[in-house]
């Protein structure tokens, strides 16, 4: 595509949706993807405020117009009902992530500073270890396990993002 | 108002059920909901191959012989068949395959029809729900399998489901834009009691919601086009699942603009009128590629872009505003940037643009049609003895006076076919565009004669394709099925003799087939089918002719043709469109 008209620019995009609660709903929705060539950064989805819907949103990045295919092809899943892309709108988008770090008494305490920091909680402790639960934005959690890998990351665990549009978005 | 009430009278005098409302229910196991729902859905016929598991379904049509079962000689035959039912009915296909190595065998027809939008809803077998995911006997993941070339599937567990299941399977398959649904049936469920509501509407979950309202974009679209001095209507299958081939010929007769069609679209404009190109793309006329290069608004109905009809993407139609009117969002900038976007249903918004466009000033711009058309026409030689394949489609053309159902493999002879057979009548040209599959043509065919009883089908398949699926003769023999099976013998593969002959060196790399043919009229006399050979011109009219006047039995009739014959034009691989060869003379 050599179109003007396109912008070409690569840019990430925050996809969430509506989608009936089965496990071959959730196989269509990533055999899409692979399938067709689209990119996942992450991928989360669980029960939402009807049991029989599931809540699921899709990191990815690509140009405009793969992105409104993305949408596109999606929308023309059976199983879903909706989707949508929140990267333009407001929202609050938040990710977990689980982080087993070496702390041996000697840096210990310092692992602990740098996790009050972060606002994390710790969860599990061990004599050559400790888990950091942290959750906030994607920036966040990078930032955290970049600060925590000097001392030695022993495992990690990212739910990745959750995101859902604000309520309220005039101004206050 | 009025026309409620007439229908609800006719349904309650056609049957006492529809008066007992939705409560009214039916307690049936699995296999007998599964046909009781085929019966109500009108199913004329099922394609299906028994097996295993699925005996339990075969057992109930034993006992319900209203429901025509044709048995194929392999399931790729059977989704063919469906098929090309649909394509040439317009109603969904339905096939029924066991489980295992017969739901695999279904793998070929069922992508042959999501690539071409074509509604099929094909039954599996699967084993008995507790032993799925064991590796049990003839046991294959087949919703796995086929998730990425159906709609929509179903693992039906329990026979209460089923009923509806039905009911929205065959409506997801020809909504919006159509396709394969894949309905897998567990065999303890086919044997379990379940109830089943005949009068009950499930609330279909919709894989097509129109989101927007069109008459914003067909105001721009009319707008955009009363300026056009070089208007081009590019129009592709759409029309015809979309059935607004009137609805093309009103916007077309009203704006004079020229029409080119697609593979897909042969027939949904007759080729006979004066404002038809034919068909554009690799192998489209020379007056259809020029025009799509130098007009000035586009109008694309029901077509998608594809490599075969861009080439080159980046030079695609470079002088042209883009009027792109397509029932599937995700077609809009797929491939091509389009200005004007019109998502929704051909055949509601063609008369709404027809209504607001004049008719246009295309005087200059059909003087320089009719020069390409007149120094560049499709040509080829016939003489002698021999017979040029071009001239055994313009024989097929001229004997059935335009009036078959012709149904195609993959190959030089679908070009052929396509570029030389007149086609004047929607739903009368069938071939698998977007797969290219070969193969597809003669179970294909049975299945157009199915839904078509009384009108002449004519296989048009190559001596490769056809030896593919050509056990089928003996399903169109036990069903009686009159197909004509026109094979352009050419002792090759012709369309990859004809690249290697171009690109590469002519090195004809295992694409000939003429020492290890079989002699195709004793194999037709094997199946009980008739077998004719024509070398010659005249003993191929008088075979063709003969062939027509059969109606109980499949004819195979050999064709020798000319063996190093190429498809012209041509636009070579990574070309555009204009820069297409012509037939060197």
């Amino acid at each position: 595509m050599t179109d003007p008209e396109i912008p070409s620019a690569e840019s990430s995009h925050i996809l969430t949706i509506k989608v009936s609660n089965s496990f071959n709903a959730l196989a269509r929705i990533a055999g899409l993807f692979s399938g067709r060539g689209f990119n996942i950064d992450s991928i989360s989805i669980g029960e939402s405020e009807r049991p029989e819907t599931a809540s699921c949103t899709i990191t990815t990045h690509g140009d405009t117009r793969i992105v409104e295919q993305i949408t596109r092809q999606l929308d023309k899943l059976v199983d879903i009902e909706e989707v949508s892309d929140l990267t333009n709108e407001p929202h609050v988008s938040r990710e977990l992530a689980l982080i087993k770090v070496a702390a041996p008494p000697e840096t210990r305490s310092e692992i602990m500073q740098i996790a009050n920091i972060f606002r994390s909680n710790i969860v599990d402790i061990s004599p050559a270890t400790l888990t950091i639960e942290i959750t906030g934005n994607r920036n966040k959690v990078d930032a955290c396990i970049g600060m925590l890998r000097p001392f030695g990351l022993k495992e990690v665990a990212r739910t990745g993002m959750i995101a859902m549009p604000r309520e309220y978005q005039g101004s206050v | 108002m009025s026309s409620d009430k007439v229908s609800t009278q006719n349904n309650t005098l056609k049957s006492d059920k529809n008066a007992l409302g939705e409560d009214y229910c039916l307690e049936l196991n699995g296999g007998e909901i599964l046909i009781q729902a085929l019966l109500d859905q009108n199913v004329e016929a099922v394609f299906g191959y028994p097996g295993g598991v699925v005996l339990g379904v075969y057992d109930v049509l034993f006992k319900n012989p209203q429901l025509r079962h044709i048995l194929v000689r392999h399931e790729q035959g059977g989704t063919h068949a469906a098929d090309g039912y649909a394509r040439a009915t317009g109603k969904v296909g339905v096939a029924l395959a066991t489980s295992g190595p017969g739901a695999t065998n279904t793998v070929t027809g069922i992508a042959t029809a999501f690539m071409d939008s074509i509604p099929l809803v094909v039954f599996t077998g699967q084993v008995p729900s507790s032993m799925i995911g064991n590796d049990a006997f003839q046991e294959a993941d087949i919703i796995g399998i086929t998730r990425p070339i159906t709609k929509h599937s179903y693992l039906v567990k329990h026979p209460d489901e089923l009923g509806d299941v039905i009911k929205e399977a065959f409506h997801i398959a020809a909504a919006g834009r159509p396709g394969p649904v894949l309905i897998d049936l567990p065999k303890d469920m086919l044997f379990s009691k379940g109830r089943y509501y005949p009068n009950r509407t499930p609330r279909f979950r919709g894989s097509y919601r129109i989101k927007q309202d069109a008459s914003k974009a067909i105001s721009s679209a009319a707008a955009l086009l009363a300026q056009a001095q070089r208007p081009l209507i590019y129009a592709g299958g759409g029309v015809v699942s979309g059935n607004a081939w009137e609805e093309l010929r009103e916007l077309a007769y009203k704006t004079g603009a020229p029409v080119t069609t697609t593979l897909m679209g042969l027939g949904a404009f007759p080729e006979s009128h004066s404002q038809s190109l034919g068909m554009l793309g690799m192998h489209g006329t020379w007056a259809a590629n020029m025009a799509i290069q130098e007009c000035d608004v586009l109008v694309a109905i029901g077509a998608r872009f594809d490599d075969r009809v861009t080439g080159r993407v980046a030079d695609f139609s470079p002088k042209s505003k883009k009027i792109h009117i397509d029932i599937d969002p995700a077609c809009i900038n797929k491939n091509v940037h389009v200005e004007v976007p019109i998502i929704g249903d051909v055949k509601t918004i063609l008369p709404e643009l027809t209504r607001l466009v004049p008719e246009l000033e295309t005087r200059e711009w059909y003087r320089e049609i009719e020069h390409w058309k007149a120094t560049h026409p499709l040509r080829y030689q016939q003489s002698g003895d021999d017979i040029a394949p071009q001239y055994m489609i313009q024989k097929i053309s001229e004997l059935t006076k335009g009036e078959a159902i012709v149904v195609t493999d993959v190959g030089q002879h679908q070009m052929w076919a396509a570029q030389y057979y007149q086609y004047n009548h929607t739903r009368s040209w069938i071939t698998s565009g977007g797969l290219g599959t070969m193969g597809f043509g003669f179970p294909a065919a049975m299945g157009a004669a199915v839904g078509c009883p009384g009108r002449p089908v004519v296989a048009i398949v190559g001596d490769g394709g056809f030896q593919m699926t050509s056990m089928e003769l003996a399903t169109a023999v036990d069903q009686k099925i009159p197909v004509i099976i026109a094979i352009m013998n050419n002792g090759y593969l012709g369309m990859v003799r004809q690249w290697q002959e171009l690109f590469y060196g002519k090195r004809y790399s295992s694409s000939d087939l003429d020492a290890s043919n079989p002699d195709f009229v004793k194999l037709a006399e094997a199946y009980g089918a008739i077998g004719m050979r024509a070398k010659t011109p005249e003993e191929m009219h008088n075979a063709i002719q003969q062939a027509l006047q059969v109606n109980d039995r499949p004819v195979v009739i050999d064709i020798w043709v000319r063996k190093e014959e190429n498809v012209y034009p041509m636009v070579p691989p990574g070309a555009a469109v204009h820069e297409m060869v012509d037939t060197p003379d």
